[in-house]
Protein backbone atom coordinates (compact mmCIF):
# COMPACT_ATOMS: atom_id res chain seq x y z
CA UNK A 1 0.00 0.00 0.00
CA UNK A 2 2.57 2.37 1.10
CA UNK A 3 4.05 1.93 -2.68
CA UNK A 4 0.73 3.29 -4.18
CA UNK A 5 0.61 6.19 -2.26
CA UNK A 6 4.40 6.94 -2.36
CA UNK A 7 3.40 6.61 -6.54
CA UNK A 8 0.78 8.98 -5.95
CA UNK A 9 2.41 11.59 -4.32
CA UNK A 10 5.12 11.18 -6.85
CA UNK A 11 3.02 12.13 -9.71
CA UNK A 12 1.34 15.06 -7.96
CA UNK A 13 4.98 16.41 -7.56
CA UNK A 14 6.31 15.74 -10.83
CA UNK A 15 3.52 17.49 -12.01
CA UNK A 16 3.74 20.32 -10.49
CA UNK A 17 7.31 20.45 -11.12
CA UNK A 18 6.75 20.03 -14.39
CA UNK A 19 4.08 23.22 -14.80
CA UNK A 20 6.41 25.37 -12.48
CA UNK A 21 8.93 24.78 -15.07
CA UNK A 22 7.60 25.51 -18.32
CA UNK A 23 6.20 28.66 -17.20
CA UNK A 24 9.27 30.22 -15.40
CA UNK A 25 11.93 32.37 -17.17
CA UNK A 26 14.01 28.91 -18.13
CA UNK A 27 10.63 26.99 -19.74
CA UNK A 28 12.16 27.82 -23.54
CA UNK A 29 15.78 26.83 -22.76
CA UNK A 30 16.85 23.44 -24.16
CA UNK A 31 17.52 21.99 -20.16
CA UNK A 32 14.17 22.72 -20.01
CA UNK A 33 13.34 20.91 -22.71
CA UNK A 34 15.22 17.40 -21.77
CA UNK A 35 13.92 17.70 -17.97
CA UNK A 36 10.19 18.05 -18.44
CA UNK A 37 9.83 15.12 -20.90
CA UNK A 38 12.48 13.40 -18.52
CA UNK A 39 10.46 14.07 -15.64
CA UNK A 40 7.29 12.73 -16.99
CA UNK A 41 8.94 9.43 -18.23
CA UNK A 42 10.13 9.17 -14.68
CA UNK A 43 7.01 9.25 -13.06
CA UNK A 44 5.23 6.76 -15.28
CA UNK A 45 7.64 4.41 -14.46
CA UNK A 46 7.68 5.04 -10.76
CA UNK A 47 3.73 4.84 -11.33
CA UNK A 48 4.50 1.22 -13.16
CA UNK A 49 6.92 -0.03 -10.13
CA UNK A 50 4.16 1.25 -7.57
CA UNK A 51 1.87 -0.66 -9.37
CA UNK A 52 3.75 -3.56 -9.79
CA UNK A 53 5.05 -3.77 -6.44
CA UNK A 54 1.60 -2.57 -4.76
CA UNK A 55 -0.58 -5.00 -6.08
CA UNK A 56 2.14 -7.63 -6.02
CA UNK A 57 1.79 -8.46 -9.62
CA UNK A 58 3.87 -10.96 -10.88
CA UNK A 59 7.04 -10.94 -13.02
CA UNK A 60 5.78 -13.70 -15.71
CA UNK A 61 2.71 -10.88 -16.33
CA UNK A 62 4.55 -7.59 -16.16
CA UNK A 63 8.13 -7.18 -14.76
CA UNK A 64 8.72 -3.87 -12.14
CA UNK A 65 10.51 -1.14 -14.46
CA UNK A 66 13.81 -2.06 -11.81
CA UNK A 67 13.33 -5.90 -12.76
CA UNK A 68 14.18 -5.17 -16.53
CA UNK A 69 16.42 -2.45 -15.88
CA UNK A 70 18.60 -5.16 -14.03
CA UNK A 71 18.63 -7.49 -17.12
CA UNK A 72 19.51 -4.83 -19.56
CA UNK A 73 22.38 -4.62 -17.55
CA UNK A 74 22.89 -8.26 -17.58
CA UNK A 75 22.57 -8.92 -20.79
CA UNK A 76 24.18 -5.97 -22.72
CA UNK A 77 26.50 -8.09 -25.01
CA UNK A 78 23.37 -9.80 -26.31
CA UNK A 79 21.35 -6.68 -26.62
CA UNK A 80 23.70 -5.27 -29.02
CA UNK A 81 24.10 -8.05 -31.21
CA UNK A 82 20.48 -7.48 -31.62
CA UNK A 83 20.78 -4.50 -32.66
CA UNK A 84 23.55 -4.79 -34.85
CA UNK A 85 21.24 -7.48 -36.70
CA UNK A 86 18.15 -5.73 -36.95
CA UNK A 87 18.81 -1.75 -36.91
CA UNK A 88 21.63 -1.42 -38.64
CA UNK A 89 21.48 -4.33 -41.08
CA UNK A 90 18.09 -4.91 -42.05
CA UNK A 91 16.31 -1.27 -40.83
CA UNK A 92 18.69 0.95 -41.65
CA UNK A 93 19.88 -0.41 -45.09
CA UNK A 94 16.13 -0.92 -46.05
CA UNK A 95 15.42 2.50 -44.76
CA UNK A 96 18.17 4.23 -47.21
CA UNK A 97 17.27 1.99 -49.92
CA UNK A 98 14.11 2.29 -49.97
CA UNK A 99 13.80 6.36 -49.41
CA UNK A 100 16.94 6.79 -51.97
CA UNK A 101 14.26 5.03 -54.64
CA UNK A 102 11.18 6.62 -53.70
CA UNK A 103 12.55 10.05 -53.98
CA UNK A 104 14.33 9.05 -57.35
CA UNK A 105 11.20 7.54 -59.28
CA UNK A 106 8.67 10.25 -57.39
CA UNK A 107 11.40 12.90 -59.66
CA UNK A 108 10.94 10.89 -62.55
CA UNK A 109 7.13 10.15 -62.74
CA UNK A 110 7.01 13.49 -61.86
CA UNK A 111 7.95 15.19 -65.55
CA UNK A 112 5.25 12.72 -66.90
CA UNK A 113 1.75 14.37 -66.01
CA UNK A 114 0.23 11.07 -67.98
CA UNK A 115 2.35 8.86 -65.26
CA UNK A 116 1.86 11.19 -62.31
CA UNK A 117 -2.07 10.93 -63.12
CA UNK A 118 -1.68 6.90 -63.14
CA UNK A 119 1.02 6.59 -60.29
CA UNK A 120 -0.64 8.42 -57.45
CA UNK A 121 -4.00 6.88 -57.34
CA UNK A 122 -2.24 3.46 -56.86
CA UNK A 123 0.71 4.78 -54.61
CA UNK A 124 -2.05 6.57 -52.44
CA UNK A 125 -3.47 2.91 -52.49
CA UNK A 126 -0.20 0.63 -52.01
CA UNK A 127 1.07 3.21 -49.20
CA UNK A 128 -2.57 2.63 -47.37
CA UNK A 129 -2.15 -1.10 -47.62
CA UNK A 130 -0.89 -3.37 -44.31
CA UNK A 131 2.12 -4.04 -46.11
CA UNK A 132 3.62 -6.29 -43.06
CA UNK A 133 1.85 -8.81 -44.65
CA UNK A 134 4.16 -9.75 -47.27
CA UNK A 135 6.98 -9.87 -44.35
CA UNK A 136 6.02 -14.28 -44.92
CA UNK A 137 6.51 -14.42 -48.43
CA UNK A 138 9.47 -12.07 -48.41
CA UNK A 139 11.20 -14.47 -45.67
CA UNK A 140 10.28 -16.77 -47.91
CA UNK A 141 11.83 -15.69 -50.90
CA UNK A 142 14.96 -13.73 -49.67
CA UNK A 143 16.09 -16.18 -46.73
CA UNK A 144 16.07 -15.96 -42.95
CA UNK A 145 18.85 -13.02 -42.65
CA UNK A 146 19.03 -8.94 -43.10
CA UNK A 147 18.46 -9.18 -46.49
CA UNK A 148 14.66 -10.42 -46.16
CA UNK A 149 14.42 -7.81 -43.48
CA UNK A 150 15.91 -5.17 -45.60
CA UNK A 151 13.31 -5.84 -48.50
CA UNK A 152 10.24 -5.58 -46.02
CA UNK A 153 11.53 -2.59 -45.21
CA UNK A 154 12.20 -1.10 -48.83
CA UNK A 155 8.52 -2.22 -49.41
CA UNK A 156 7.13 -0.13 -46.34
CA UNK A 157 8.54 2.68 -46.86
CA UNK A 158 8.86 3.13 -50.46
CA UNK A 159 4.90 4.01 -51.01
CA UNK A 160 4.75 6.73 -47.99
CA UNK A 161 7.87 8.38 -49.21
CA UNK A 162 6.69 8.47 -52.95
CA UNK A 163 3.24 9.60 -52.41
CA UNK A 164 4.27 12.65 -50.24
CA UNK A 165 7.31 13.70 -52.77
CA UNK A 166 4.74 13.43 -55.44
CA UNK A 167 2.40 16.00 -53.96
CA UNK A 168 5.13 18.35 -51.95
CA UNK A 169 6.15 18.63 -55.83
CA UNK A 170 3.08 20.21 -56.79
CA UNK A 171 3.00 22.07 -53.85
CA UNK A 172 4.61 25.63 -55.57
CA UNK A 173 1.88 27.28 -56.50
CA UNK A 174 1.14 29.28 -59.85
CA UNK A 175 2.28 32.95 -58.97
CA UNK A 176 5.77 31.19 -57.81
CA UNK A 177 5.60 29.25 -61.06
CA UNK A 178 4.82 32.49 -63.21
CA UNK A 179 8.15 33.83 -61.39
CA UNK A 180 9.97 31.17 -62.46
CA UNK A 181 9.14 31.68 -66.13
CA UNK A 182 9.00 35.10 -66.52
CA UNK A 183 12.98 34.56 -65.05
CA UNK A 184 13.08 32.62 -67.93
CA UNK A 185 14.16 29.72 -65.63
CA UNK A 186 14.64 25.81 -67.27
CA UNK A 187 12.55 22.42 -66.10
CA UNK A 188 15.93 21.75 -64.01
CA UNK A 189 16.12 25.42 -62.38
CA UNK A 190 12.84 25.52 -61.62
CA UNK A 191 12.84 21.97 -60.17
CA UNK A 192 15.79 22.70 -58.10
CA UNK A 193 15.23 26.24 -56.89
CA UNK A 194 11.38 26.16 -56.30
CA UNK A 195 9.83 22.81 -56.40
CA UNK A 196 12.36 20.74 -54.12
CA UNK A 197 12.38 22.90 -51.39
CA UNK A 198 8.71 23.66 -51.86
CA UNK A 199 8.06 20.14 -51.21
CA UNK A 200 10.61 19.25 -48.66
CA UNK A 201 8.02 19.43 -45.72
CA UNK A 202 6.17 17.04 -47.67
CA UNK A 203 9.02 14.88 -48.41
CA UNK A 204 10.23 15.07 -44.47
CA UNK A 205 6.50 14.13 -43.25
CA UNK A 206 7.09 10.77 -45.33
CA UNK A 207 10.51 10.60 -44.00
CA UNK A 208 9.39 10.38 -40.53
CA UNK A 209 6.60 8.15 -41.05
CA UNK A 210 8.81 5.75 -42.67
CA UNK A 211 11.24 5.86 -39.95
CA UNK A 212 8.92 4.28 -37.37
CA UNK A 213 7.73 1.91 -40.19
CA UNK A 214 11.13 1.03 -41.05
CA UNK A 215 11.64 -0.85 -37.67
CA UNK A 216 8.25 -2.46 -37.11
CA UNK A 217 9.08 -4.30 -40.50
CA UNK A 218 12.69 -5.32 -39.44
CA UNK A 219 10.84 -6.60 -36.19
CA UNK A 220 7.69 -8.26 -37.98
CA UNK A 221 9.92 -10.07 -40.96
CA UNK A 222 11.91 -12.00 -37.97
CA UNK A 223 9.00 -13.39 -36.25
CA UNK A 224 8.63 -15.44 -39.76
CA UNK A 225 12.41 -16.44 -39.60
CA UNK A 226 15.59 -14.97 -38.29
CA UNK A 227 18.94 -16.13 -37.41
CA UNK A 228 19.34 -16.75 -33.74
CA UNK A 229 19.63 -13.24 -33.14
CA UNK A 230 17.91 -9.97 -33.91
CA UNK A 231 15.70 -8.22 -31.88
CA UNK A 232 12.06 -9.80 -33.64
CA UNK A 233 13.71 -13.02 -32.40
CA UNK A 234 14.78 -12.71 -28.97
CA UNK A 235 11.16 -10.77 -28.45
CA UNK A 236 9.25 -14.34 -30.03
CA UNK A 237 11.32 -16.50 -28.02
CA UNK A 238 11.15 -14.39 -25.11
CA UNK A 239 7.39 -14.00 -25.08
CA UNK A 240 7.45 -18.28 -25.19
CA UNK A 241 9.83 -19.19 -22.53
CA UNK A 242 8.05 -16.42 -20.25
CA UNK A 243 11.65 -14.14 -19.86
CA UNK A 244 9.34 -10.92 -20.55
CA UNK A 245 11.65 -8.86 -18.34
CA UNK A 246 14.18 -9.71 -21.40
CA UNK A 247 11.74 -8.56 -23.86
CA UNK A 248 10.95 -5.25 -21.84
CA UNK A 249 14.60 -4.62 -22.13
CA UNK A 250 14.88 -5.60 -26.03
CA UNK A 251 11.82 -3.29 -26.40
CA UNK A 252 13.38 -0.29 -24.51
CA UNK A 253 16.20 -0.84 -26.99
CA UNK A 254 13.55 -0.61 -29.67
CA UNK A 255 12.31 2.66 -28.30
CA UNK A 256 15.74 4.25 -28.63
CA UNK A 257 16.89 3.01 -32.00
CA UNK A 258 13.30 3.74 -33.28
CA UNK A 259 13.99 7.15 -31.40
CA UNK A 260 17.27 8.10 -32.82
CA UNK A 261 15.91 7.21 -36.51
CA UNK A 262 13.34 9.72 -35.82
CA UNK A 263 15.21 12.58 -34.43
CA UNK A 264 18.11 12.29 -36.76
CA UNK A 265 15.33 12.70 -39.36
CA UNK A 266 13.55 15.52 -37.50
CA UNK A 267 16.84 17.42 -36.84
CA UNK A 268 17.88 17.69 -40.64
CA UNK A 269 14.61 18.27 -41.18
CA UNK A 270 14.35 21.80 -38.87
CA UNK A 271 17.82 22.64 -41.00
CA UNK A 272 16.55 22.39 -44.38
CA UNK A 273 12.70 23.45 -43.76
CA UNK A 274 13.71 26.51 -41.62
CA UNK A 275 11.30 28.68 -43.34
CA UNK A 276 8.30 26.93 -42.86
CA UNK A 277 5.70 28.18 -40.26
CA UNK A 278 4.92 25.32 -38.31
CA UNK A 279 9.18 25.51 -38.07
CA UNK A 280 9.21 29.30 -37.46
CA UNK A 281 5.93 29.41 -35.00
CA UNK A 282 8.02 27.10 -33.18
CA UNK A 283 11.41 28.54 -32.83
CA UNK A 284 9.51 32.15 -31.62
CA UNK A 285 7.80 30.59 -28.83
CA UNK B 1 -12.03 10.98 -61.15
CA UNK B 2 -12.49 9.96 -64.93
CA UNK B 3 -9.66 12.05 -66.05
CA UNK B 4 -7.13 9.73 -63.74
CA UNK B 5 -8.92 6.48 -65.40
CA UNK B 6 -7.05 6.01 -68.41
CA UNK B 7 -3.53 6.85 -66.97
CA UNK B 8 -4.63 4.41 -63.82
CA UNK B 9 -5.63 1.58 -66.54
CA UNK B 10 -2.56 1.75 -68.23
CA UNK B 11 -0.18 1.57 -65.29
CA UNK B 12 -2.29 -1.53 -63.91
CA UNK B 13 -2.13 -3.16 -66.81
CA UNK B 14 1.57 -2.51 -66.74
CA UNK B 15 1.86 -3.66 -63.48
CA UNK B 16 -0.17 -7.08 -63.94
CA UNK B 17 2.04 -7.35 -67.50
CA UNK B 18 5.28 -7.48 -65.17
CA UNK B 19 3.86 -9.82 -62.93
CA UNK B 20 3.10 -12.26 -65.33
CA UNK B 21 6.62 -12.10 -66.73
CA UNK B 22 8.09 -12.62 -63.21
CA UNK B 23 5.89 -15.53 -62.70
CA UNK B 24 8.19 -17.76 -64.96
CA UNK B 25 11.55 -16.83 -62.96
CA UNK B 26 10.46 -17.06 -59.60
CA UNK B 27 8.81 -20.51 -59.71
CA UNK B 28 11.21 -22.03 -62.10
CA UNK B 29 13.08 -24.11 -59.49
CA UNK B 30 9.86 -25.12 -58.35
CA UNK B 31 8.48 -26.34 -61.42
CA UNK B 32 11.61 -27.95 -62.27
CA UNK B 33 11.57 -30.00 -59.22
CA UNK B 34 8.25 -30.96 -59.99
CA UNK B 35 9.08 -32.01 -63.78
CA UNK B 36 12.05 -34.03 -62.38
CA UNK B 37 9.99 -35.75 -60.31
CA UNK B 38 7.36 -36.45 -63.12
CA UNK B 39 10.96 -38.06 -64.70
CA UNK B 40 10.98 -35.12 -67.28
CA UNK B 41 14.47 -33.84 -69.29
CA UNK B 42 15.89 -31.34 -67.10
CA UNK B 43 18.97 -29.39 -67.01
CA UNK B 44 21.35 -29.52 -64.83
CA UNK B 45 19.27 -32.93 -63.85
CA UNK B 46 19.72 -32.93 -59.75
CA UNK B 47 18.22 -30.31 -57.56
CA UNK B 48 21.45 -30.14 -55.68
CA UNK B 49 23.53 -28.98 -58.79
CA UNK B 50 20.02 -26.73 -60.25
CA UNK B 51 20.72 -24.80 -56.63
CA UNK B 52 23.91 -22.70 -57.52
CA UNK B 53 22.55 -22.00 -60.94
CA UNK B 54 20.83 -18.21 -61.17
CA UNK B 55 16.95 -18.91 -62.49
CA UNK B 56 17.48 -16.92 -65.34
CA UNK B 57 20.50 -19.29 -66.35
CA UNK B 58 17.38 -22.34 -65.20
CA UNK B 59 15.08 -20.54 -67.64
CA UNK B 60 16.96 -20.56 -70.75
CA UNK B 61 17.96 -23.68 -70.51
CA UNK B 62 14.37 -25.27 -69.81
CA UNK B 63 12.28 -22.97 -71.59
CA UNK B 64 9.82 -25.92 -72.27
CA UNK B 65 9.27 -26.11 -68.35
CA UNK B 66 8.42 -22.73 -67.89
CA UNK B 67 4.62 -23.00 -68.38
CA UNK B 68 4.04 -25.44 -65.70
CA UNK B 69 5.23 -22.26 -63.40
CA UNK B 70 1.83 -20.66 -64.40
CA UNK B 71 -0.35 -23.28 -62.71
CA UNK B 72 1.63 -24.67 -59.71
CA UNK B 73 -0.33 -25.91 -56.26
CA UNK B 74 2.29 -23.49 -53.79
CA UNK B 75 3.95 -21.40 -55.89
CA UNK B 76 6.39 -18.91 -54.95
CA UNK B 77 4.32 -16.35 -56.84
CA UNK B 78 1.54 -16.85 -57.89
CA UNK B 79 0.01 -15.92 -60.54
CA UNK B 80 -2.74 -12.79 -60.83
CA UNK B 81 -5.14 -15.27 -62.18
CA UNK B 82 -4.55 -17.87 -59.39
CA UNK B 83 -5.09 -14.97 -56.28
CA UNK B 84 -7.91 -13.70 -58.37
CA UNK B 85 -9.71 -17.05 -58.18
CA UNK B 86 -8.79 -17.85 -54.26
CA UNK B 87 -10.13 -14.95 -53.91
CA UNK B 88 -13.56 -15.66 -55.28
CA UNK B 89 -13.47 -18.96 -54.28
CA UNK B 90 -13.41 -17.61 -50.57
CA UNK B 91 -15.63 -14.71 -51.28
CA UNK B 92 -18.83 -14.42 -54.15
CA UNK B 93 -18.91 -17.71 -54.72
CA UNK B 94 -18.87 -18.99 -50.69
CA UNK B 95 -21.80 -16.04 -51.07
CA UNK B 96 -23.52 -17.46 -53.79
CA UNK B 97 -23.45 -20.96 -51.73
CA UNK B 98 -24.89 -19.04 -48.78
CA UNK B 99 -22.17 -19.91 -46.69
CA UNK B 100 -21.06 -15.96 -46.27
CA UNK B 101 -20.68 -16.22 -42.21
CA UNK B 102 -18.82 -19.85 -42.76
CA UNK B 103 -14.98 -19.71 -41.00
CA UNK B 104 -13.48 -20.59 -44.70
CA UNK B 105 -15.18 -17.04 -46.05
CA UNK B 106 -12.95 -14.10 -46.36
CA UNK B 107 -16.16 -12.02 -45.66
CA UNK B 108 -16.26 -13.60 -42.14
CA UNK B 109 -12.46 -12.95 -40.96
CA UNK B 110 -12.66 -9.17 -43.26
CA UNK B 111 -15.45 -8.74 -40.81
CA UNK B 112 -13.71 -9.78 -37.66
CA UNK B 113 -10.78 -7.47 -38.70
CA UNK B 114 -12.76 -4.79 -39.81
CA UNK B 115 -14.54 -4.66 -36.46
CA UNK B 116 -11.53 -4.29 -34.10
CA UNK B 117 -9.78 -1.74 -37.05
CA UNK B 118 -13.48 0.74 -36.12
CA UNK B 119 -12.94 0.52 -32.84
CA UNK B 120 -9.61 1.20 -32.70
CA UNK B 121 -9.41 3.67 -35.08
CA UNK B 122 -12.33 6.04 -33.55
CA UNK B 123 -10.57 4.98 -30.37
CA UNK B 124 -6.96 6.64 -31.79
CA UNK B 125 -8.16 9.23 -33.68
CA UNK B 126 -10.12 10.88 -30.43
CA UNK B 127 -6.67 10.53 -28.68
CA UNK B 128 -4.86 12.15 -31.30
CA UNK B 129 -7.20 15.21 -31.69
CA UNK B 130 -7.42 15.49 -27.69
CA UNK B 131 -3.46 15.50 -27.26
CA UNK B 132 -2.81 17.78 -30.40
CA UNK B 133 -4.93 20.43 -28.91
CA UNK B 134 -3.47 19.65 -25.27
CA UNK B 135 0.04 20.18 -27.36
CA UNK B 136 -0.41 23.18 -28.97
CA UNK B 137 -2.53 24.81 -26.13
CA UNK B 138 -0.05 23.95 -23.20
CA UNK B 139 3.73 23.99 -23.25
CA UNK B 140 3.94 21.76 -20.41
CA UNK B 141 2.10 19.43 -22.32
CA UNK B 142 3.82 19.82 -25.34
CA UNK B 143 7.34 19.78 -23.36
CA UNK B 144 6.18 16.27 -21.61
CA UNK B 145 4.31 14.53 -23.95
CA UNK B 146 5.80 15.19 -28.02
CA UNK B 147 8.90 13.22 -26.92
CA UNK B 148 6.73 10.24 -25.61
CA UNK B 149 4.29 10.30 -28.58
CA UNK B 150 7.33 9.98 -30.76
CA UNK B 151 9.48 7.10 -28.70
CA UNK B 152 5.85 5.26 -28.44
CA UNK B 153 6.08 4.92 -31.95
CA UNK B 154 9.31 3.39 -31.95
CA UNK B 155 7.67 0.22 -29.31
CA UNK B 156 7.27 -2.63 -31.52
CA UNK B 157 3.53 -3.06 -31.12
CA UNK B 158 3.65 -6.32 -32.16
CA UNK B 159 5.82 -7.57 -29.04
CA UNK B 160 3.27 -5.74 -26.58
CA UNK B 161 0.45 -7.85 -28.43
CA UNK B 162 0.89 -11.20 -26.07
CA UNK B 163 1.11 -8.78 -23.00
CA UNK B 164 -1.77 -7.02 -23.63
CA UNK B 165 -3.70 -9.72 -24.15
CA UNK B 166 -2.31 -11.81 -20.87
CA UNK B 167 -2.79 -8.66 -19.10
CA UNK B 168 -6.41 -7.36 -20.43
CA UNK B 169 -7.54 -11.18 -19.74
CA UNK B 170 -6.09 -10.47 -15.85
CA UNK B 171 -8.48 -7.37 -15.36
CA UNK B 172 -11.64 -8.68 -17.02
CA UNK B 173 -11.62 -8.17 -19.95
CA UNK B 174 -12.26 -11.11 -22.35
CA UNK B 175 -12.28 -11.61 -26.55
CA UNK B 176 -9.53 -10.96 -28.30
CA UNK B 177 -11.60 -7.87 -30.27
CA UNK B 178 -10.57 -5.35 -27.18
CA UNK B 179 -6.60 -5.98 -26.93
CA UNK B 180 -6.65 -5.53 -31.22
CA UNK B 181 -8.55 -2.51 -30.79
CA UNK B 182 -5.89 -1.27 -28.43
CA UNK B 183 -3.31 -2.11 -30.69
CA UNK B 184 -5.27 -0.24 -33.62
CA UNK B 185 -5.62 2.76 -31.57
CA UNK B 186 -1.99 2.73 -30.79
CA UNK B 187 -0.56 2.81 -34.16
CA UNK B 188 -3.53 5.02 -35.50
CA UNK B 189 -3.19 8.43 -32.80
CA UNK B 190 0.24 9.18 -33.79
CA UNK B 191 -0.46 9.99 -37.90
CA UNK B 192 -3.76 11.84 -36.38
CA UNK B 193 -1.90 13.90 -33.36
CA UNK B 194 1.10 14.93 -35.97
CA UNK B 195 -1.01 15.91 -38.76
CA UNK B 196 -3.34 17.90 -36.08
CA UNK B 197 -0.04 19.89 -34.24
CA UNK B 198 1.40 20.42 -37.67
CA UNK B 199 -2.69 21.68 -39.02
CA UNK B 200 -3.66 23.68 -35.42
CA UNK B 201 -0.33 25.34 -36.34
CA UNK B 202 -0.90 26.33 -39.57
CA UNK B 203 -2.15 29.68 -39.51
CA UNK B 204 0.13 32.40 -40.45
CA UNK B 205 0.89 34.99 -37.50
CA UNK B 206 -0.69 37.57 -39.83
CA UNK B 207 -3.76 35.67 -39.59
CA UNK B 208 -3.64 35.03 -36.09
CA UNK B 209 -2.69 38.80 -35.23
CA UNK B 210 -5.88 39.83 -37.64
CA UNK B 211 -8.14 37.66 -35.05
CA UNK B 212 -6.56 39.30 -32.18
CA UNK B 213 -7.64 42.71 -33.42
CA UNK B 214 -10.90 41.64 -33.77
CA UNK B 215 -10.99 40.86 -30.22
CA UNK B 216 -11.51 37.32 -30.35
CA UNK B 217 -10.64 35.62 -27.59
CA UNK B 218 -8.50 31.80 -27.81
CA UNK B 219 -12.21 30.14 -28.38
CA UNK B 220 -13.33 31.69 -30.85
CA UNK B 221 -9.85 31.86 -32.46
CA UNK B 222 -9.83 27.87 -32.31
CA UNK B 223 -12.74 27.50 -33.31
CA UNK B 224 -12.86 29.87 -36.52
CA UNK B 225 -9.28 29.80 -37.43
CA UNK B 226 -6.70 26.74 -36.35
CA UNK B 227 -9.59 24.46 -36.69
CA UNK B 228 -10.86 24.84 -39.69
CA UNK B 229 -7.26 25.20 -40.67
CA UNK B 230 -6.42 21.73 -39.64
CA UNK B 231 -9.32 20.36 -41.64
CA UNK B 232 -7.04 19.56 -44.73
CA UNK B 233 -4.19 18.37 -42.88
CA UNK B 234 -6.92 15.77 -40.21
CA UNK B 235 -7.80 14.61 -43.25
CA UNK B 236 -4.86 13.68 -44.85
CA UNK B 237 -3.84 12.19 -41.42
CA UNK B 238 -7.36 10.28 -41.02
CA UNK B 239 -6.14 8.82 -44.62
CA UNK B 240 -3.01 7.68 -42.95
CA UNK B 241 -4.43 6.81 -39.29
CA UNK B 242 -7.25 3.89 -40.79
CA UNK B 243 -4.54 2.30 -42.99
CA UNK B 244 -2.44 1.96 -39.64
CA UNK B 245 -5.66 0.51 -37.41
CA UNK B 246 -6.34 -1.76 -40.44
CA UNK B 247 -2.25 -2.69 -40.43
CA UNK B 248 -2.76 -2.64 -36.12
CA UNK B 249 -5.65 -4.77 -36.15
CA UNK B 250 -4.00 -7.32 -38.59
CA UNK B 251 -0.49 -7.43 -36.94
CA UNK B 252 -2.28 -7.86 -33.78
CA UNK B 253 -3.66 -11.11 -35.04
CA UNK B 254 -0.04 -12.29 -36.16
CA UNK B 255 1.83 -13.15 -33.21
CA UNK B 256 -0.85 -13.80 -30.48
CA UNK B 257 -2.43 -17.40 -32.36
CA UNK B 258 -5.52 -16.05 -33.49
CA UNK B 259 -7.96 -18.03 -35.74
CA UNK B 260 -10.08 -15.44 -36.85
CA UNK B 261 -9.23 -12.24 -39.01
CA UNK B 262 -6.90 -11.45 -42.22
CA UNK B 263 -4.05 -11.55 -39.82
CA UNK B 264 -4.88 -14.72 -38.75
CA UNK B 265 -5.33 -16.31 -42.33
CA UNK B 266 -1.81 -14.89 -43.33
CA UNK B 267 -0.21 -16.95 -40.43
CA UNK B 268 -2.19 -19.63 -41.04
CA UNK B 269 -1.17 -19.50 -44.68
CA UNK B 270 2.53 -19.34 -43.92
CA UNK B 271 2.39 -22.17 -41.12
CA UNK B 272 1.16 -24.57 -43.79
CA UNK B 273 2.93 -23.37 -46.57
CA UNK B 274 0.32 -22.14 -48.70
CA UNK B 275 1.02 -19.47 -50.07
CA UNK B 276 -2.39 -19.11 -52.45
CA UNK B 277 -4.02 -18.22 -48.67
CA UNK B 278 -1.79 -15.82 -47.93
CA UNK B 279 -1.87 -14.11 -50.85
CA UNK B 280 -5.59 -13.76 -50.84
CA UNK B 281 -5.76 -12.54 -47.51
CA UNK B 282 -3.36 -9.78 -48.31
CA UNK B 283 -5.44 -9.27 -51.48
CA UNK B 284 -8.29 -8.87 -49.34
CA UNK B 285 -7.04 -6.41 -46.61
CA UNK B 286 -5.84 -4.09 -49.94
CA UNK B 287 -9.05 -4.19 -50.84
CA UNK B 288 -10.55 -3.48 -47.08
CA UNK B 289 -8.43 -0.46 -46.96
CA UNK B 290 -9.15 0.90 -50.39
CA UNK B 291 -12.48 0.78 -49.46
CA UNK B 292 -11.95 2.42 -46.46
CA UNK B 293 -9.20 5.28 -47.59
CA UNK B 294 -11.54 6.03 -50.29
CA UNK B 295 -14.77 6.53 -48.46
CA UNK B 296 -12.35 8.99 -46.08
CA UNK B 297 -11.07 10.42 -49.40
CA UNK B 298 -14.44 11.26 -50.48
CA UNK B 299 -15.56 12.93 -47.62
CA UNK B 300 -12.76 15.01 -48.05
CA UNK B 301 -13.35 16.14 -51.41
CA UNK B 302 -17.08 17.28 -50.60
CA UNK B 303 -16.02 18.77 -47.47
CA UNK B 304 -13.26 20.88 -48.63
CA UNK B 305 -15.17 22.09 -51.48
CA UNK B 306 -17.83 23.24 -49.10
CA UNK B 307 -15.42 25.13 -46.83
CA UNK B 308 -14.14 26.66 -49.78
CA UNK B 309 -10.90 24.91 -49.85
CA UNK B 310 -9.44 23.82 -52.59
CA UNK B 311 -9.64 19.83 -53.41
Amino acid sequence: MSWLVFALIFWLAAWGCNIALANSRMGSSTAARIVIPVIFGATILVIWEGLVRGFGISPAILPAPSAVGQTFVNSTDLLIEDVRQTVLKGALRGYLIGAVAAFVVAILIDRSPFLTRGLLPIGNFVAALPIVGIAPILVNWFGFDWQSKAAVVVVMVFFPILVNTVQGLREADTMQRDLMKTYAASYGQTLIKLRIPAAMPFVFNGLKVAATLALIGAIVAEYFGSPTRGMGFRISTGVGNLSIDLVWAEIAVAAVAGTTMYGLVAWIEKRVTYWHPSQRGRAKS
Amino acid sequence: MMRNLIPVLTVLIGIVAIWYLAVAPMNIRVSLDQAERAGLQVTPERAVERRDVSSWVLLANNFEHAGAGYSLDRPRLPTPQQVGQELWKTTGAMVMKGRTWSKRSLIYHGWITLRSTFWGFLLGTSIGIALSIAIVYSRVAEMSLMPWAIISQAVPIVALAPMIIVLSSQIGVDGRGFPKALISAYLCFFPVLVGMVKGLRSPQAEQLDLLKTYNATGFETFLKLRLPASVPFLFTSLKVGIAAALVGAIVGELPTGAISGLGARILIGDQFGNPLAIWSALFAAAILAGVLVTLLDRTQAVLLRQMGMRS
